[in-house]
């Protein structure tokens, strides 16, 4: 899936700048598998922005999407260290353009204040937001989208008294995946195919190889 | 277990009828069936199911009681290490398990297959601070391979063999099972062994692509300065028969990490020596001289490359290794080639031009003259009155004829054992590499003496490291483990002391230790040994050692602030090492 060159530069220190990187991991269902990717992180002092855990396409496998923010070089191998876990049957790490990705937030905002100040209609429409609880007392906004949508959300219900916010973390879909239910196949025989090989890209030449 | 694949065909040839066990006796058969002989532990109330059911095998399984946990998990390393088998350890929950960490940890880093064994509080106990109860798994889980906690005996058969399967297949490491005392007691149906051969989410060992084997041929044959370095990958993979002729066909000289020590016999033609810090002065300049560097089962740890940025830099590189996630990590590959190097040395080697390189190999040669020049003659025929660590080696080298294991600790005596050690076969080296673990020797080497019995096992250990384990000579008492114990006493920590001399201007901050009269201490155990000060009784002492029908212990003094040189000071590149 990820099949960007390899930089060849002889050096462990990469120089390049960091971005956002979504790794994917398809996990069997165990107890402890959440601390085992876990540790890997926190091992090396790297910040998880977010981590979602959920069923996957394929009944028993579990899929994490987690975010951080690094060099290419460190994510390559963050993503090995997720893949040598005996209960990890594969990893992906992808930049923001190689996936389709939404995050949800909820905001709770005090009713009074929000009827009579805000034009509650537009904001719904520019936000693309909903209204997922009216109370007496509270209401609650839902929104869907990427971090700048969200964050701009905030933005807008900050003077009307924002009193809660959550954002969840972020499910991604790879655009390129075809999904898990062939390779789960492949991981069942004693002998996988090319499919599930670690070394996927080992024939592709220039790319020397990638996870 | 859903992810316990299991052919239909096994669970023929197995179809026992199935038998009311209790968990506890499933654990001793699995044991039996995964041809367990040998069990290092200590019991505690959490395990006493196990071990009450331990003492209807005792036919079956050998039990080594030792004198504490750490004592249990290093002796089971040394046998690991020895034997090639998986090292098995009970211990109890709490602090029992605790005190397994540090040799997790060290088997971890070090490749070490193990099994561990933990007994922990009734499940239903789990979370409420029970008497001695600690989260086991949790404080485990960086330092195994893999772990898991079973709180229900129908859980014991298949994960107990899954637990032997991923311990030794692929890179080999630790593995802890910790169970809970209700499942130990637990009576269930058990249906017999099956053995573990797959394990869905987990690739032991990549596939072999046949075009990168070509390429590093080509690099190979191309090559005007080729130089292999080895690790302990070529004995984990049993390949030393296949390293050798792949090193002889092509003439290619090899120098060793000190796990790979003895991995190829130290008097080949083609050994150019030790890597690394304290390594050999040839092997350690030439690395940033030649012109396809050849790595094997090897992992490029700083203590071998020192400055990254400065190894190796005019060379191709070709990476032999069965972890993935090893390959890139440290130092770029030109050409990976990921697999089991017994799988892909002989392909390699296939492909080889033969060939020798006399101007290259001389090179080497002229770099052990002056190695020979300013650190062998000062190590091996010292001109003060002083004994040294090198001459002590060498001595036992000439009496071993190289035929015996030796078991180092961690520290100076460590660098010069490994330095000057003789070996003519293969897992005759056994020291804690990668973690660095003091008070590892002694206990591991009564291990190394259960992995290999018919061979003579030498542990070499520093006065401060033998402290640390010493209640460990109450085990070989009462087992009359037959290992010879040399204690080389300089009255410091004297690796930390050497450090202080160069880079802290002999500032001795605590490392001026004072040892109890370790002859006696070794009596009141009813351990003979003597000590020795002067050079012209050091032979007769050895010999009377190697010569002692049971475990002996020798002390030897040695010159107080000996220095281990040849030298890559940290933050230096491999080039820059010091000879003085």
């Amino acid at each position: 899936m990820n099949s960007k060159p390899t930089n060849m530069s002889n050096s462990a220190f990469p120089v390049s700048g960091k971005q956002e990187y979504t790794i994917t991991v398809y996990t069997e269902n165990q107890i402890g598998i959440l601390n085992r990717i876990s540790i890997i992180f926190s091992r090396r002092k790297i910040n998880i922005h977010n981590l979602n855990t959920s069923p996957s396409e394929v009944p028993g496998i579990h899929r994490f999407n987690i975010v951080i923010e690094e060099t290419e070089e460190v994510i390559k191998k963050l993503v090995r260290q997720i893949e040598k876990q005996v209960d990890v049957l594969k990893a992906y790490y992808n930049t923001n353009e190689e996936i389709i990705w939404q995050e949800m937030a909820l905001y709770k905002v005090p009713t009074d204040i929000i009827v009579e100040k805000a034009k509650v209609e537009r904001l719904l429409h520019q936000f693309g937001a909903r209204v997922v609880a009216i109370r007496k007392d509270y209401t609650v906004f839902e929104t869907t989208g990427h971090r700048e949508e969200t964050d701009k959300l905030i933005a807008a219900l900050e003077p009307y008294s924002l009193i809660e916010f959550v954002r969840s973390a972020r499910v991604a879909i790879i655009k390129e995946s075809e999904g898990f239910h062939s390779k789960v196949k492949e991981f069942e025989k004693r002998q996988p195919g090319e499919e599930v090989i670690e070394n996927e890209f080992l024939d592709k030449k220039e790319e020397v190889f990638t996870m | 277990m859903e992810t316990l694949e299991i052919t239909k065909e096994e669970k023929k040839l197995t179809s026992k009828t199935s038998t009311n066990v209790s968990g506890s006796v499933a654990v001793l058969e699995i044991l039996v069936a995964e041809k367990v002989k040998t069990v290092f532990g200590y019991p505690g109330g959490a395990i006493m199911p196990i071990y009450d059911a331990l003492y209807d095998y005792p036919d079956k399984i050998e039990h080594i009681l030792t004198r504490h946990e750490q004592g249990s998990i290093h002796a089971a390393q040394g046998f690991a290490r020895t034997s090639g088998e998986v090292g098995v350890v009970f211990a109890t929950s709490g602090p029992g398990a605790t005190n397994l960490v540090t040799g997790l940890a060290d088997a971890m880093i070090d490749s070490t297959p193990l099994v561990c064994i933990t007994g922990q509080v009734f499940a239903h106990l789990l979370g409420t601070d029970a008497f001695q109860e600690t989260d086991v798994v949790n404080i485990t889980t960086p330092v195994t391979k893999w772990n898991y906690q079973i709180t229900d005996a129908t859980e014991i058969p298949s994960v107990l063999t899954k637990a032997f399967y991923i311990a030794r297949s692929g890179r080999p490491g630790p593995v802890l099972i910790d169970i809970t005392k209700n499942a130990q007691i637990q009576k269930f149906d058990f249906e017999g062994y099956v053995p573990c051969k797959h394990v869905r989410s987990y690739r032991p060992k990549p596939n072999v692509r046949k075009v990168y084997i070509e390429e590093a041929a080509k690099l190979i044959n191309e090559a005007k300065k080729p130089f292999v370095i080895f690790g302990q990958g070529v004995i984990l993979g049993e390949a030393e028969k296949e390293f050798k002729e792949f090193i002889e066909k092509a003439g290619l000289p090899a120098a060793w990490t000190i796990l790979g020590l003895s991995a190829l016999p130290t008097d080949h033609p083609l050994n150019v020596g030790m890597l690394g810090m304290h390594g050999n002065y040839g092997p350690n300049v030439l690395t940033n001289d030649c012109d396809v560097l050849i790595a094997v089962g090897m992992r490029f740890d700083d203590r071998v490359t020192g400055r990254l940025d400065k190894y190796a830099k005019q060379a191709k590189i070709i990476h032999l290794d069965i972890d993935p996630s090893e390959i890139d990590k440290n130092v770029k590959t030109t050409v990976p080639v990921w697999g089991d190097c017994k799988e892909t040395l002989p392909l390699l080697t296939d492909l080889l031009t033969r060939k020798s390189y006399p101007e290259w190999l001389a090179k080497f040669e002229e770099y052990k003259q002056k190695e020979t020049e300013v650190c062998f003659n000062k190590d091996l025929r010292p001109s003060s009155e002083k004994l040294t660590m090198g001459e002590v080696m060498n001595l036992l080298n000439e009496l071993t004829e190289g035929n015996a294991i030796i078991v180092s600790d961690v520290g100076q005596h460590q660098m010069v054992a490994c330095r000057y050690g003789k070996f003519n076969q293969t897992r005759s080296n056994v020291t804690s590499g990668g973690l660095g673990t003091m008070g590892f020797g002694l206990p591991a080497a009564i291990g190394a003496k259960y992995g290999a019995p018919e061979r003579e096992v030498i542990a070499v250990i520093g006065d401060g490291g033998f402290q640390m384990t010493l209640q460990e000579l109450g085990t070989i008492m009462q087992n009359n483990v037959d290992v010879k114990i040399v204690i080389l006493n300089n009255e410091f920590l004297g690796m930390v002391r050497q450090w202080q001399e160069l880079f802290n201007e002999r500032r001795y901050s605590f490392t001026d230790i004072q040892s109890p009269d370790f002859v006696a201490l070794a009596g009141a155990y009813h351990i003979p040994g003597q000590k020795v000060l002067e050079r012209n009784k050091l032979k007769n002492a050895l010999k009377e050692m190697l010569d002692h029908d049971g475990a002996y212990l020798l002390e030897v003094m040695v010159g107080r602030e000996h220095n281990v040189f040849p030298m890559v000071p940290q933050g230096c590149s491999v080039a820059e090492i010091r000879l003085s």
